[in-house]
């Protein structure tokens, strides 16, 4: 029993949960950041990193912290894990951290991650909490490089720099550029809430006494 | 699953212990970040100079070594006149390229202007003797890829400042001479963006004309 | 000066614009109901707290930071925070009805990246007390009228005939796109020849 709930804490925000395409959290950078697959990574990387931090010291000292002043500490501890990541990006891949700009200070006020705090860390043990920060930080990862991909390839006729569709390729510019951010998340849970609504469908339909399911699916 | 736990009654915490708490936060979250800012500050500091080194050098016909000058007030100073901050709007940095045996190349400029969307950045070289532009790079600018962004990335384009007569003229393309050596031959399809750069450049140009007139009649014996 | 600070206004406003070109403020904006009013009343809390924020950014940039730059994102935060904290309760005194009215706007407007981001941008571009001053209204007021006009749309397509499966949020982001797309028509609007 153990087990499955460790899985799921987990795995809860990979997909089903996940913080950007079902909670729509987290968007500002998912827009901003996501014109090239490199730059995706990076800022998954740099959110990963100040998640799993913040739920490690909130979920270790949760019992010191009085109940009126925990946004503040959150938010205290979240800042100081993005200060570190700011200066960790800027020395190890400058390029990238120019590329990011003023996105990685952002990270502090992405919902996404005061929210796992609040809801999770400050009332489970550490062990959990870390499952569910891996869990929610690489379902981030995951909707940032979907995002990326999309709007490289499209956008740029690359993917990680290299060409994929070859010298020919007349990129579609306009997803590099701010519309196409909007454009590409809103065809992107388009397509996901049709999927669902497919699958349901389909689970419902599995459901019903043969007859019906023949009459509703005619 | 356990069932949801029943709000349970706070006891009314005293303000010390919040305070205490916020403090003590406060006081390990500045430990942890002074410790990876002297960490990181030295590898950070080490690229932008390098970086800077690169961007003099490649506007500078490879110069052997640079000095730091300040102009300010129609005169170049090899620091910060006393009283004038970084931030002061009449304080203008240019880099001074020269070879090992002390002949001047010449003067690495950085200067930024609006563009087409946003701030162009970009360094240009500069010998006061001569009056040509030596080079150009640009560096930033967030002018729309495929259009705007030739400016960064069309060697025909960039080249074109190698031995540009100052001051520049920006001409559409199919108006050059050829014969002008101030003529400068815009992008088609990215002219804000190319006039920007000539306008950056000239402006500059003009702004520090009397600090390289006074430093170039110091040298000449 | 004042072609510089026009320039800085203009382009917050609308060439890069905080919402619909810099990607800041995307909650409210995606929250923002079908009711106009409400966006205006949004757009105006916003214009307030920027124009303060800006303030005490240039405050901290000019006479604290200098010997802590790497406190500079903890300090910002920690400002914020406590000015939203400050301009509740000043409004809750001097008018209930506004307190009421703007309700759970105000709270929000701290984890709103609008804010933070436009500290950090002035920071990054050296902007003076005055530079900072005409971003920050530029910024609220490009703020706004994205605002608005996402209001208004939203507005007219409660009444239209939309697949229910686009929606939600899935519409509101291609509505922004088609507003980003032509927010782009700004670009080198104030360019001089």
């Amino acid at each position: 029993m153990k087990e499955t709930t460790r899985q799921a804490d987990f795995l809860r925000g990979v997909w089903r949960e996940n913080p950007v395409l079902v909670q729509m959290l987290g968007l500002c950078p998912a827009l901003a950041v996501t014109n090239t697959v490199a730059n995706s990574i990076a800022m998954g990387v740099a959110t990963f990193f100040v998640l799993t931090g913040s739920s490690l010291l909130v979920s270790t000292f949760k019992r010191f912290v009085p109940h009126e002043v925990r946004i503040s500490t959150y938010i205290l501890v979240i800042a100081t894990f993005v200060t570190i990541a700011d200066m960790g990006l800027e020395a190890i891949v400058p390029t990238v951290h120019k590329a990011l700009g003023a996105f990685v200070a952002l990270i502090v006020v992405n919902c996404m991650i005061l929210g796992r705090q609040e809801a999770f860390a400050s009332k489970n043990p550490v062990g959990r909490s870390l499952l569910d920060a891996f869990g929610s930080g690489i379902g981030f990862m995951i909707a940032m490089l979907m995002m990326g991909s999309v709007r490289e390839i499209l956008g740029n006729g690359t993917f990680l720099g290299m060409s994929v569709f070859g010298s020919s390729f007349e990129p579609w510019v306009i997803f590099a550029l701010p519309p196409g951010g909007f454009l590409t998340l809103g065809f992107l849970l388009l397509a996901l809430s049709w999927v669902q609504r497919k699958r349901a469908l389909n689970a419902a339909i599995r459901e019903w006494p043969e007859g019906v399911a023949q009459r509703r699916t005619a | 699953m356990t069932p949801p736990t029943p709000p349970t009654e706070r006891p009314n915490v005293a303000a010390g212990r919040l305070l205490a708490t916020l403090a003590g936060a406060g006081a390990v979250a500045g430990l942890l970040i002074v410790f990876v800012f002297g960490w990181t500050q030295p590898t950070i500091q080490a690229y932008k100079a390098r970086m800077l080194q690169e961007a003099v050098y490649e506007v500078l016909e490879a110069p052997d070594h640079y000095d730091t000058l300040y102009a300010y007030a129609g005169v170049l100073h090899d620091s910060p006149p006393p009283g004038v901050g970084p931030r002061d709007k009449g304080l203008e940095i240019v880099y001074h390229g020269y070879r090992t045996d002390g002949t001047s190349i010449g003067y690495a400029i950085p200067a930024g202007e609006p563009g087409f969307q946003d701030v162009i950045r970009l360094i240009f070289g500069y010998d006061p003797e001569t009056g040509t532009i030596l080079g150009m790079k640009v560096l930033e600018s967030k002018e729309t890829p495929g259009l705007g962004d030739k400016i960064e990335k069309d060697q025909d384009f960039v080249s074109q400042f190698q031995g540009a007569g100052s001051p520049l003229k920006g001409m559409k393309a199919r108006d050059v001479t050829g014969t002008d050596p101030h003529e400068v031959a815009m992008i088609t399809g990215a002219t804000i963006s190319s006039r920007a750069v000539i306008r950056i450049i000239n402006n500059a140009l003009e702004r520090l004309q009397p600090a390289f007139q006074s430093s170039v009649a110091e040298r000449i014996p | 000066m004042m072609g510089d600070l026009m320039w800085i206004l203009v382009s917050a406003m609308v060439v890069n614009n905080f919402t619909l070109v810099l990607f800041l403020g995307l909650c409210p904006f995606m929250g923002v109901s079908g009711r106009i009013e409400t966006a205006l009343r949004m757009g105006a809390a916003n214009i307030f707290v920027l124009t303060i924020t800006s303030i005490c950014a240039w405050f901290l940039n000019t006479f604290i930071l200098p010997h802590a730059p790497y406190l500079r994102l903890i300090s910002f935060i920690v400002v914020i925070a406590s000015l939203v904290q400050i301009v509740e309760m000043v409004i809750k005194k001097v008018s209930p009805t506004l307190f009421r009215q703007l309700g759970i706007y105000l709270p929000l407007i701290t984890t709103n990246c609008a804010i933070l981001g436009l500290a950090i941008f002035q920071t990054n571009r050296g902007y003076g007390f005055w530079q900072g001053l005409f971003f920050a209204v530029g910024a609220g007021l490009g703020l706004t009228l994205a605002l608005v006009l996402m209001a208004s749309i939203r507005e007219n397509t409660e009444l239209a005939e939309i697949p229910d499966l686009a929606r939600g949020t899935a519409l509101v982001l291609i509505i922004a796109g088609s507003l980003s797309l032509a927010f782009m028509g700004f670009a080198g609007l104030l360019s001089s020849t």
